[in-house]
């Protein structure tokens, strides 16, 4: 076999495990979508339908503790929902959370430094403006 | 820690949110409702940040440390009197914070378990682009409303030809886009629902006038509260889903009651334009060429019946925050009731800029809570009050509300003050309030008028009072 014959047939099986391997990660990635689709659909319910009842039985929790809610302290109220409406920062955690430099994990960073000047911001006005309602002697 | 465990610690923090919220029924209550607020929140950061995935510690712990500076040094310098601005400029942060992770989910959706990149779950795109969708409207329309609050902007409303239907196309391309995006997974489509979504924002809040900023931000708390919600089901987290419902409804219940003191319809308020509309020119043009007469006062007449009556109502609006009266109004009123005069306050639902704002300026001054009462508590010791005592406020004391159907603010819910003994009124000059409209308490028999800055007036009453 000439050398030149024995680099040919190199090339080809080098090209055949390429394509195999590509195919391999096609498959890998077909495999990752569906185990994602059905962790989705284990145990029969979906986690959208979840999600929607979480969300309503919420929505009546916090219909309610919100009529109570007196008045007088409907400021305090805007300024402490708008530190917990920061609790997104958790979605931009875990989209700054790996190791490596992305678009997504700067989009995490900037979120998470936003959500933080808002818990921060929100929480101290809250304390602020209700040290005010303290009991006059 | 797995996400089971990871499930309860954020359950915890969902129960400490709501424990937050229903401390607020009552200012002894409320200073822990705060500190449940804050362990939630602790608990929610500590759980994200020991799920696998997160390590990039060193970083994220500088992120929080450099957004947690600015939050604290804004928090405790801002004065309360610029409170309205400060919610509104926090709201444009949420906002922006739910399109950020929402781009950041579309664009490495492994992290977040919802498919590959290029190829993520439908139900997922929908969730993100409404998620996207209201984050962006919520940051522009904040920023617009903290620019109107903050006077960096004038606060009339700017309307111009085709504004509702531009606003409704723009809608309706909204839709369409997440359509597209669902079925062809385009950045493209992706990048359009940013855009399209923040001039949305923007068109959105430029018609709402400068008096109906309760509404605005009450319903912009309300969208971050949605927006975070969108995002929750995209991550699949409960606790998102939670936290945002309970914003969500906050704020809309904020909105409704602001809604119902002034009583408009929320789609009125959204709609915007109000006191530039033809019914309220031609109300102000009536009110132009009014020549009939109205009794001015002076400090010495207001502090001499007012330290001779048995009891004093007062009634403070938006007036007495621009001119920082508060505390020179307590000083008068702790002279009265060394005297042994009965001093209440009585608060519209609408007066200030956001809901609650006159009680937080009121708390500032150290007016005991207790002597703060709210509009139906209040409204009906007016007929056997000797003097109703008016710091600037105006169209919530109209009775033309109650009298005249073409007014338009007819129907509104107003504090009865002409009917207290005598009625004084400091307003620095004839113009009419913020719905263009005369107030007709002006030319009452019982009414004087004290013209002048509300913070000066009071100082002089309050030297009146201790010439006495």
């Amino acid at each position: 076999m000439s050398s030149d014959a024995f680099v040919e047939r190199a090339t080809e099986a080098a090209n055949e495990a390429k394509e195999l391997s590509n195919e391999l990660a096609s498959l890998a990635t077909e495999a990752s979508r569906l185990a994602a689709q059905a962790a989705g659909e284990a145990g029969g319910t979906s986690v959208l339908i979840i999600g929607l009842t979480v969300l309503v039985l919420a929505v009546f929790v916090g219909y309610h503790v919100v009529w109570r809610v007196t008045p007088a302290l409907h400021s305090p109220l805007m300024a402490v929902t708008n530190a917990i409406s920061s609790v997104i920062i958790v979605g931009a955690l875990i989209a700054a959370g790996p190791a490596e430099f992305s678009f997504s994990e700067i989009m995490g960073f900037i979120a998470v430094t936003l959500a933080s000047i808002n818990i921060f911001g929100g929480f101290i006005v809250t304390q602020r403006m209700l040290a005010m309602f303290k009991k006059k002697k | 820690m797995s996400a089971d465990l990871a499930g309860l610690f954020y359950l915890i923090a969902s129960i400490c949110f709501i424990l937050a919220l229903r401390g607020l029924s009552h200012p002894t209550t409320s200073r822990t409702g705060n500190i449940y607020g804050m362990v939630g929140m602790a608990i929610a950061i500590a759980t994200t940040m020991a799920v696998p995935g997160v390590v990039n510690y060193g970083l994220i712990l500088a992120a929080i440390v450099l957004g947690g500076g600015i939050g604290t040094v804004v928090a405790m310098r801002i004065s309360m009197t610029a409170l309205p601005q400060l919610v509104a400029a926090f709201h444009s942060l949420v906002g922006l914070a739910a399109v950020l992770v929402a781009l950041a989910a579309y664009y490495k959706p492994e992290a977040y378990g919802i498919g590959v990149a290029g190829d993520i779950k439908v139900a997922s795109l929908i969730e993100m682009s409404i998620g996207i969708a209201i984050g962006a409207i919520t940051f522009t329309g904040s920023l617009v409303a903290f620019a109107k609050l903050q006077g960096l902007v004038s606060g009339r409303p700017l309307v111009f030809p085709l504004q509702h239907p531009l606003n409704a196309a723009q809608g309706i391309a909204i839709v369409a886009l997440i359509a597209w995006l669902c079925f062809g997974q385009s950045d493209t489509a992706l990048w359009l629902i940013v855009i399209i979504s923040l001039a949305l924002g923007f068109l959105l809040i430029v018609p709402i006038g400068g008096a109906d900023m309760p509404v605005v931000v009450s319903m912009l708390n309300s969208y971050s509260g949605w927006a975070a919600c969108g995002i929750g089901f995209t991550l699949g987290n409960n606790l998102l889903i939670v936290t945002g419902a309970l914003v969500g409804s906050s704020g809309a219940i904020l909105s409704y009651i602001m809604c119902k003191g002034m009583n408009r319809s929320i789609i009125n308020v959204i709609l915007g334009g109000f006191g530039t509309d033809e019914a309220g020119a031609a109300a102000a043009a009536a009110a132009g060429d009014d020549d009939r007469q109205v009794k001015a006062g002076s400090p010495d007449d207001a502090a001499f019946l007012m330290k001779n009556g048995k009891s004093v109502i007062i009634v403070p609006g938006y007036g007495m925050a621009v001119a920082q009266a508060q505390h020179v109004l307590r000083e008068m009123a702790d002279l009265l009731k060394a005297d042994g005069v009965d001093v209440r306050y009585a608060i519209h639902p609408v007066a200030g800029r956001m809901p609650g704002h006159m009680n937080v300026l009121l708390a500032e001054a150290n007016v005991p809570y207790d002597e703060v009462f709210e509009m139906e508590e209040v409204n009906r010791d007016f007929r056997s009050t000797d003097v109703a005592f008016v710091i600037g406020a105006n169209d919530i004391t109209n009775p033309a509300a109650k009298t005249d159907p073409a007014s338009p603010i007819y129907g509104m819910p107003i504090l009865d003050v002409e009917q207290a003994g005598t009625v004084f009124f400091i307003k620095r000059s004839m113009a009419t309030g913020y719905a263009g409209v005369q107030n007709e308490l002006f030319f009452k028999d019982n009414t004087s008028m004290l013209f002048g800055d509300a913070k000066v007036m009071c100082e002089k009453i309050v030297k009146a009072l201790e010439t006495l």
